[in-house]
């Protein structure tokens, strides 16, 4: 029961924020770290059991696009467009997990798989480009005076923090309640050893679809409220190479294997891209991916368990869990 | 001879690619036995056991368990047939926790509502598992890998166990302690088919057996024949 209260607090304190009359700018901040903390809970819930996509681009691609081309196209509700496009992500996962994980595509090669994905996803958006308006992007129609419930636009910024912020909570309590099932159990046994999972009575397909289709389904609504926040897409920055490795990225650097590492993830990608945009503008063209290639090896090396990890770990020094993972992305074999 | 046998291999071939292991192996095990299967290295005894656990699929024959097929069975719900695999070399989930490693072995729904029950029973057969709930099953020494092993086996609730070579990599010492666990396990009344090279000992802890050498079943019979075997005593006991 006591453990619950700080949680409590945590949520007051962070429900109270607007009320401190935060600037725009800050404001902003503050809900792109909720919108990309859920959308990297999202890519964790799987990742967390050596399943890493390098595509998870394609299901924010389909939760963008497919909710504002709905809207656009049709005025129809993203309240129908979300599950829509939740729907067809789930669809797409299966048809790109199940022969995967029938065949035992894990690792290295689970990866190209999902990085390809990501590709199709985006070059898709590009190549319908009378319907999204190709590598231009394309512009949520705003409804006439900013704001609409059945739009799910809001002109008020402190609105939109608020759906950011359950939209997030619901992501920390899908992670809490697939850490506490007998899925996850399933998941670690068939990460480090799939006969054995299987020869105890774990359908390792079935475990690893199941998961893969819940991560997609997260992930879709992230892309989803993300366009509905910016108003704007652009294939780049939602099916991009560049933003499923950001994900990873911001995992790893935040930690894999605790709830809130995702978010601390997002809170230091989006300091450190906003350090590197202030202290360099746009002169050196591609200096933020280079410094997101380097630290990332820096973490896999020193950090492998990342920010969160790593800071549990020097609080409970006393008391050593010898159970708690090495490395991180590594697989046992 | 009474009632069917509990398990039965019929006329099985298996092979991996092109490579063929298994030449049309045939045995049974009955309920309340214990049988070994002999051979040296590379015999295909492993091959054997992960036929008759459906890791492998056979390319001719069958395996039937208490007159259930294995043929359309899937991997995942042989445990539900009351068939246990203790893999070689243990194959435990070594990040997880002793306790964590028998929670999975009740992973199927019939064995998780008797999870806490059969745990009781597990630490009481091995107390020192209890002692060690909450390590990390890869830190451990190999004869207790080899005990969780065996506990996670027994989480399931099995008829039959299978053991994949249970004292593969252990010091001597522990070998010894190893076939003591085995003998436990048939005293409390589980059928057990074991696979081992360890012939002088395992010959020891069963009722029979039978000697697989390339992939064919060359010898069986009570264990007293096959110690006394002249070829069994030159080749493998080398007397």
């Amino acid at each position: 029961m006591d453990k619950r209260i700080p949680a409590v607090i945590g949520i007051a304190a962070l429900a109270a924020v607007p009320q401190l009359g935060l600037g725009n700018y800050h404001l902003h901040l503050l809900i792109t770290v909720l919108i990309w903390g859920f959308v990297y809970t999202s890519w964790s819930v799987m990742g967390r059991f050596g399943m890493v996509s390098l595509g998870h681009g394609a299901f924010l691609g389909v939760g963008a696009y497919v909710v504002t081309m709905l809207w656009n196209s049709y005025g129809l509700t993203p309240w129908l467009g979300i599950p829509a496009a939740v729907a067809m992500s789930m669809v797409m996962a299966l048809l790109v997990g199940y022969p995967c994980f029938r065949f035992r595509i894990v690792g290295h090669y689970f990866a190209l798989v999902t990085l390809a994905l990501g590709e199709v996803v985006r070059l898709t958006i590009v190549g319908l480009r009378d319907q999204t308006g190709g590598s231009l992007g394309m512009t949520v129609t705003a409804v006439p005076d900013g704001t609409s419930l059945l739009a799910l636009q809001f002109g008020e910024r402190t609105v939109f923090f608020y759906v950011a912020l359950l939209v997030w909570l619901f992501g920390l309590w899908v992670w809490r309640v697939v850490d506490r099932s007998m899925l996850r159990y399933a998941l670690e046994a068939s990460s480090e050893d799939e006969d054995a999972a299987a020869s105890v009575g774990v359908n390792v397909t079935r475990a690893k679809l199941a998961i893969t289709m819940l991560s997609a389904a997260m992930t879709t609504l992230g892309g989803a409220l993300y366009a509905q926040y910016q108003m704007y897409i652009n294939p780049e920055t939602v099916s991009g190479i560049g933003i499923s490795l950001q994900i990873v990225f911001a995992v790893i650097a935040g930690g894999l294997f605790t709830q809130l590492g995702p978010t601390v993830g997002a809170m230091f990608t989006l300091l450190l891209a906003e350090t590197l945009r202030v202290s360099f503008g746009h002169d050196i063209h591609g200096l933020d991916g280079t410094v997101y290639g380097l630290l990332l090896v820096l973490f896999i090396i020193y950090m492998p368990k990342g920010i969160t990890g790593s800071l549990a770990a020097l609080l409970t020094r006393g008391r050593a869990e010898p159970g708690a993972p090495a490395a991180g992305l590594a697989p046992s074999r | 001879m009474s009632a069917a046998p509990m398990l039965e291999v019929r006329g099985v071939s298996a092979g991996y690619g092109t490579f063929r292991a298994l030449f049309d192996v045939s045995l049974e095990v009955r309920a309340g036995e214990a049988v070994a299967v002999i051979g040296p290295n590379g015999a295909g005894k492993t091959t054997l056991l992960r036929v008759i656990s459906k890791i492998i699929a056979p390319t001719a024959g069958d395996v039937v368990m208490e007159g259930t097929p294995l043929g359309p069975v899937p991997a995942h719900r042989v445990v539900e047939l009351g068939i246990a695999h203790v893999p070689e070399h243990r194959r435990l989930f070594p990040r997880l926790t002793v306790e964590e490693n028998l929670r999975m072995g009740a992973f199927h729904p019939a064995a998780r509502a008797k999870f806490r029950e059969r745990l009781d029973f597990v630490y009481e057969l091995f107390p020192r598992m209890k002692e060690r709930r909450n390590q990390a099953a890869g830190t451990m020494s190999g004869g207790e890998q080899q005990m969780c092993a065996i506990g996670r086996a027994l989480m399931s609730g099995p008829k039959l166990l299978l053991m994949d070579e249970p004292s593969a990599g252990l010091a001597p010492v522990i070998v010894q302690q190893v076939f003591n666990l085995v003998k436990r396990i048939r005293a409390e009344g589980y059928t057990v088919l074991i696979v081992e090279q360890n012939i002088q000992q395992v010959l020891q802890v069963v009722d029979r057996a039978y000697l697989l050498e390339v992939g064919t079943i060359k010898q069986s019979g009570s264990s007293a024949e096959l110690l006394a075997s002249p070829e069994i005593r030159r080749a493998y006991l080398g007397l």
